[in-house]
């Protein structure tokens, strides 16, 4: 089994999302159940081979460096769970 | 006439054109149509008046002689698509509320051609998943039943409201996106047309993001004829998309011969795999039969990496999902968990996330993590990227070779009956696209037709792999095959 329950917690925080202690370890088996299917990957070479970066040979079009947008606060926090005084609001950062 | 929504858009473009129907008249039956299904639970969400409102503008349009082909002709949009001020939220709980302030360019270009805006059609949730099961408005129903049955089967997924609603006859056509089968597994499940067009060729901008490098979007439709004409109005450049292609838009339909003399085909024998039912077999051979009957050339070709395309694919689509799906945080939009006194912005981060995703969602977001993480990213990430190179590079020998187009079947079954994968694991769910993703994964066009029936009466159908914008040709094999299959089957209508 690839990721233990530790593991488990670790990549849950990193994702953020809540787990509850009783589901860490029925997480950890289904994690490491699509994980092991992806381990026959390692049975591929890949001496040399060049990572894909893009699948269409294409170069990057860059823009005008002008302005195109802006000055929309109020459609921008309309669908704001919380804003307040056209700010986002969290809840409290610094102590 | 009862049954002007079993029109085709092409059917419906010259009807509109010659005054035998009103834009407004069409729009009615369809609104008629969709809110007598509700039992297939295709639409999310319906837009009555919105609909009509766009069918008088589009009467206008027709009267004064200006209107594009699908001018008048009522659509369904997959919630994944961003329409101003319709809720657009995924299918997903976390976007519970939100009222996108702008419009996806691909509808944006629909709309501006004068179609019609019936609603928005449900999915899986995030477009992850292939039996639209992990919606958050419950499963869309197939129209489809196995004969002398009446369980209820997958429409198919992730665009599983889409493949509904466009095989029962809700609407006339209606968009997808393919991430990795989610335009063209639905549509073999359903005995529809679908086709994810190259990757670049239809704008990114205002859908909401799964996979960046994977995602694009398409049309569904009952004829590859109506495929080619609803692809052309949702294609072309978008510079709010950096990887949209400047490219022109070819006109698809009038690209439709059925002639295939001079075309060479290849049929990847990768494909074959263990367990594969005998009928799809046999139908992949009577397809390959029927375009030689069309005048190609049939070859055996190698995509030799193919067994390795699923592993390849869910590792890259989980890593960039969990980096597109950040952005659900509970801040900007969206729903956000209550926190109790004492807790902080962490958990109301945590919280929100485990409430708003689904399971599927979650272990997907919680695997990319993994397999971008620090002492990971090498050994997955990486190396899937990797793989992804030589999986491209079997398909790129294979068409420097001279191959036109690939023919395979686009599923490895007919539709199965909802509920049956619940307790299934995740893996075997995966499995269903095995003969999908490798498009994805090389940036392809790929079009599913329906071809034919299994013993049970359910729609088969074989997937043609164009070259890279190449999707005329492709559609072109496609046509070939709807023309030689005859297919015109239909559901029998019981909701």
């Amino acid at each position: 089994m690839s990721i233990d329950r530790d593991t488990a917690r670790r990549v849950a925080h990193l994702a953020r999302i809540e787990v509850a202690e009783a589901d860490l370890e029925p997480l950890a088996a289904e994690l490491s159940a699509i994980l092991d299917f992806m381990e026959q990957l390692n049975a591929v070479d890949v001496e040399g081979v060049e990572p894909t970066t893009s699948v269409t040979p294409m170069r990057l079009i860059q823009r005008e460096d002008a302005v195109t947008d802006g000055g929309c606060q109020e459609p921008v926090l309309a669908n704001a769970p919380d804003a307040r005084a056209g700010f986002f609001t969290v809840p409290k950062v610094v102590e | 006439m009862a049954d002007l929504t079993d029109l085709s858009m092409a059917g419906a473009r010259d009807g509109l054109r010659s005054g035998d129907m009103g834009a407004e008249e069409l729009a009615r039956a369809a609104i008629d149509a969709a809110e007598g299904a509700a039992t297939l639970n295709a639409f999310s969400m319906i837009t009555p008046e919105r609909a009509l409102e766009d069918a008088r503008a589009a009467q206008a349009r027709i009267d004064a002689g200006d209107a594009p082909d699908i001018c008048g002709i009522p659509l369904g949009v997959k919630d994944l698509f961003c329409v101003e001020g319709l809720p657009t939220q995924a299918a997903s709980r976390i976007l519970d509320g939100f009222v996108p302030p702008y419009e996806s360019t691909v509808t944006a270009k629909l709309w501006e051609a004068g179609a019609v805006c019936l609603g928005k059609l449900n999915m899986d949730e995030f477009a992850m998943g292939s039996s639209n099961e992990s919606s958050v408005y419950g499963p869309a129903v197939s129209p489809w039943r196995r004969a002398g049955e009446v369980e209820p089967l997958t429409p198919g997924g992730s665009s599983g409201g889409s493949a509904a609603a466009v095989a029962a006859g809700l609407c006339l056509g209606a968009t997808g996106t393919d991430t990795g089968g989610s335009i063209r597994q639905p549509a073999a499940f359903t005995g529809t047309v679908g086709v994810k067009p190259t990757y670049g060729r239809c704008s990114r901008w205002g859908i909401v993001a799964f996979a960046s490098s994977l995602d694009q979007a398409g049309p569904m439709t009952r004829s590859v004829r109506d495929a080619a004409i609803l692809l052309r109005a949702m294609s072309g450049h978008d510079p709010k998309d950096s990887t949209s292609a400047p490219r022109e838009v070819p006109d698809f339909e009038a690209a439709l011969t059925g002639d295939l003399r001079g075309r060479k085909i290849g049929v990847p024998r990768e494909y074959l795999v263990e367990g594969m039912p005998s009928e799809i077999e046999a139908l992949w051979t009577r397809g390959a039969e029927m375009l030689k009957d069309a005048g190609a050339e049939i070859v055996e070709v190698s995509l030799p990496h193919t067994k390795y395309a699923v592993p390849t694919y869910y590792i890259i689509a989980m890593a960039e999902a969990s980096s597109n799906l950040a952005r659900y945080d509970g801040v900007r939009y969206g729903r956000r968990a209550k926190t109790g006194a004492g807790e902080g912005i962490t958990e109301m981060y945590e919280r929100t996330r485990a409430e708003g995703f689904g399971p599927e969602v979650r272990r997907r977001v919680m695997i990319g993590t993994y397999v971008l993480s620090a002492g990971f990213y090498d050994a997955y990430y990486l190396r899937a990227q990797k793989v992804r190179s030589l999986i491209k590079r079997d398909f790129d020998t294979v068409f420097a070779d001279g191959v036109d187009a690939i023919l395979t079947p686009t599923t490895p079954s007919a539709a199965f009956p909802l509920d049956s994968a619940a307790d299934s694991d995740p893996v075997a769910m995966y499995l269903n696209d095995v003969f999908t993703v490798t498009v994805n994964l090389a940036g392809l066009p790929g079009a599913s037709v329906p071809v034919g029936l299994d013993a049970a009466g359910l729609p088969l159908g074989l997937q043609v792999i164009g070259r890279p914008w190449d999707e005329a040709g492709m559609l072109d094999v496609a046509y070939s095959l709807e023309n030689a299959s005859g297919f015109v089957a239909k559901p029998e209508k019981w909701w």
